[in-house]
């Protein structure tokens, strides 16, 4: 895209800040449709597992729910409790918000189609979706209200939790991949399975991290088994509790958007990110964007199903989960997964 | 060996999966709601919904100012100031329900000599404000107006198990 703007007549630096502002854009509002979509999406398919309706009422099939929504929470009043600590209460949202579009920057889209191709694209969403727990724990603090406090305290410690494990997960791809670049993972994964298949995910070796990685990230979003940030029947609705208008909806963006990243992450770390799912040269035809979306989708569907499904955990089964089940089994993996490789790849 | 069957089945999270494809088999299954707004319920012919005061079909009230259901209302509910009218016959000249008071528990309607006060089937009546909740002699008769048809109705059907 720089090239484009630089034969407009722009200096380099301006191209490129140009370009950089409009790859921006292009990422941040389609996800913000992507979003108010996909809480219609989950809303309905809950409710359709419920063998309830769900929102039908708003725009044809209810498709307009989310904006109907979002509008009437712009429309309400922001309400700070006097005893809040004012900055910190009003900046917490914004870390959430905006650190859930960040980690979206090196997120490949198609082959090469990435804002930031840069070559520590993992090591960057683990940073990026650490720094989220600063919204979390800020805004349960600053808010100076006791329940938002202890659920803040339990989502900082849940996401700091798997985050470990989270970590020990993807160095058994990044092993295999022999890259930290998102692009090269995906590009890595193209017949990886008997030279059918583009995916990690149906290798033997890695489908258990492909498994393990999809249930860290439904602990990492704090998705239901492991909602206990909103336990509704002890904590009121977790750290939002006090917040009110746009603040809640930027809290309430920020997790989907979050939830969304996690899908991505799964799709293109497991199953093949653009790649079609066999290797096959007609699949190829389809962009690989529209192969991308079907994996997002379908993960997405995945999280709703689980959330209509499974019972909430208590605190300690989710702690021994994360620490006692999760972190050595992914400790065993990434000493059989740098095993293997010592014995095939590199001996 | 129980141990590794329990130990299998712990790792391959297997009752996940049981639990995953009930869901996924009842994702597929008509819903058990109806589509409220456009498609409703049947309802009884005793359902006690919103209040009414009947007329006769002669138009006039049928209210004789009675005051026994004032008296039996639990929620104490029901306002009632009467005076004989120019004719000489006795009529209210005040009939109030306070709707946010009310436990529509339908003693008013079994306690009327006269069929006047009744509990309708209409049960959508939310308002915007408190003060609209606090009907009036005029609204009533304007409910038992709108819904006579219907209350009539009702009572044919009830009247043989009375």
């Amino acid at each position: 895209m720089t090239e484009f703007f630089q034969n407009l007549g722009m200096s380099y630096e301006w191209a490129w800040g140009v370009a950089t502002v409009c790859g921006i854009l292009l990422i941040a509002l389609p996800l913000m449709l992507a979003v108010a979509m996909i809480i219609y999406a989950d809303r309905k398919i809950w409710a359709a597992m419920a063998l309830r309706r769900g929102p039908n009422v708003v725009g044809p099939f209810g498709l307009l729910q989310s904006f109907a929504d979002g509008l009437k929470v712009f429309l309400q009043e922001t309400i700070i409790p006097s005893s809040a600590n004012r900055g910190l209460f009003l900046i917490a949202p914004i870390i959430t918000f905006t650190v859930a579009l960040m980690a979206w920057a090196v997120i490949p889209f198609n082959s090469g189609a990435v804002l930031a191709d840069i070559n520590v694209g993992l090591l960057y969403i683990l940073a990026v979706s650490s720094l989220g727990v600063y919204g979390v724990i800020l805004s349960g603090w600053s808010s100076n209200s006791k329940y938002p406090f202890f659920s803040a305290m339990r989502a900082s410690a849940q996401m700091i939790s798997y985050e470990v494990s989270i970590g020990f997960i993807l160095i058994g791809v990044v092993l295999f991949a022999d890259s930290f670049n998102l692009n090269e993972i995906v590009r890595v994964q193209q017949g990886h399975g008997l030279g059918i298949v583009n995916a990690f995910g149906f290798n033997l070796l890695l489908f258990p991290l492909a498994v393990l990685f999809f249930i860290s990230s439904l602990a990492e979003t704090a998705r239901t088994p492991f909602d206990l940030t909103e336990a509704e029947s002890e904590l009121v609705a977790g750290y939002q509790t006090e917040y009110s208008s746009m603040s809640f909806a930027l809290f309430w963006l920020g997790e989907y958007a979050n939830v969304l990243l996690m899908c991505t992450l799964n799709a293109v770390l497991f199953w093949g990110g653009w790649l079609p799912p066999i290797d096959w040269a007609p699949l190829y035809a389809v962009p690989g964007i529209i192969w991308l979306f079907a994996k997002i989708l379908f993960f997405f569907f995945a999280f709703s199903w689980v959330k209509a499904t499974v019972p909430r955990y208590r605190y300690d089964q989710l702690m021994r989960l994360g620490w006692k089940v999760f972190l050595p089994i992914s400790l065993i993996w990434v000493f059989l997964v740098s095993g293997y490789l010592m014995l095939t790849r590199y001996s | 060996m129980s141990n590794i069957a329990h130990l299998v089945r712990t790792f391959t999270l297997w009752e996940f999966v049981q639990a995953h494809w009930l869901t996924l088999k009842y994702f597929f299954k008509p819903k058990a709601t109806i589509n409220y707004p456009f498609e409703k319920n049947p309802l009884s012919p005793r359902f006690r919904g919103e209040h009414a005061l009947r007329r006769y079909p002669n138009g006039e009230e049928r209210c004789i100012a009675c005051k026994l259901c004032e008296a039996v209302c639990p929620a104490q509910a029901i306002t009632i100031e009467a005076e004989p009218r120019d004719d000489g016959s006795r009529r209210t000249t005040r009939y109030d329900i306070d709707m946010t008071k009310c436990i529509y528990c339908g003693f008013c309607q079994e306690a009327c000599p006269v069929d006047a006060i009744v509990e309708g089937p209409n049960f959508e009546f939310a308002t915007e404000t408190r003060e609209e909740l606090l009907y009036d002699k005029a609204k009533l008769l304007a409910n038992g107006d709108k819904w006579e048809r219907a209350i009539a109705a009702n009572l044919a059907a009830d009247a043989p198990y009375r």
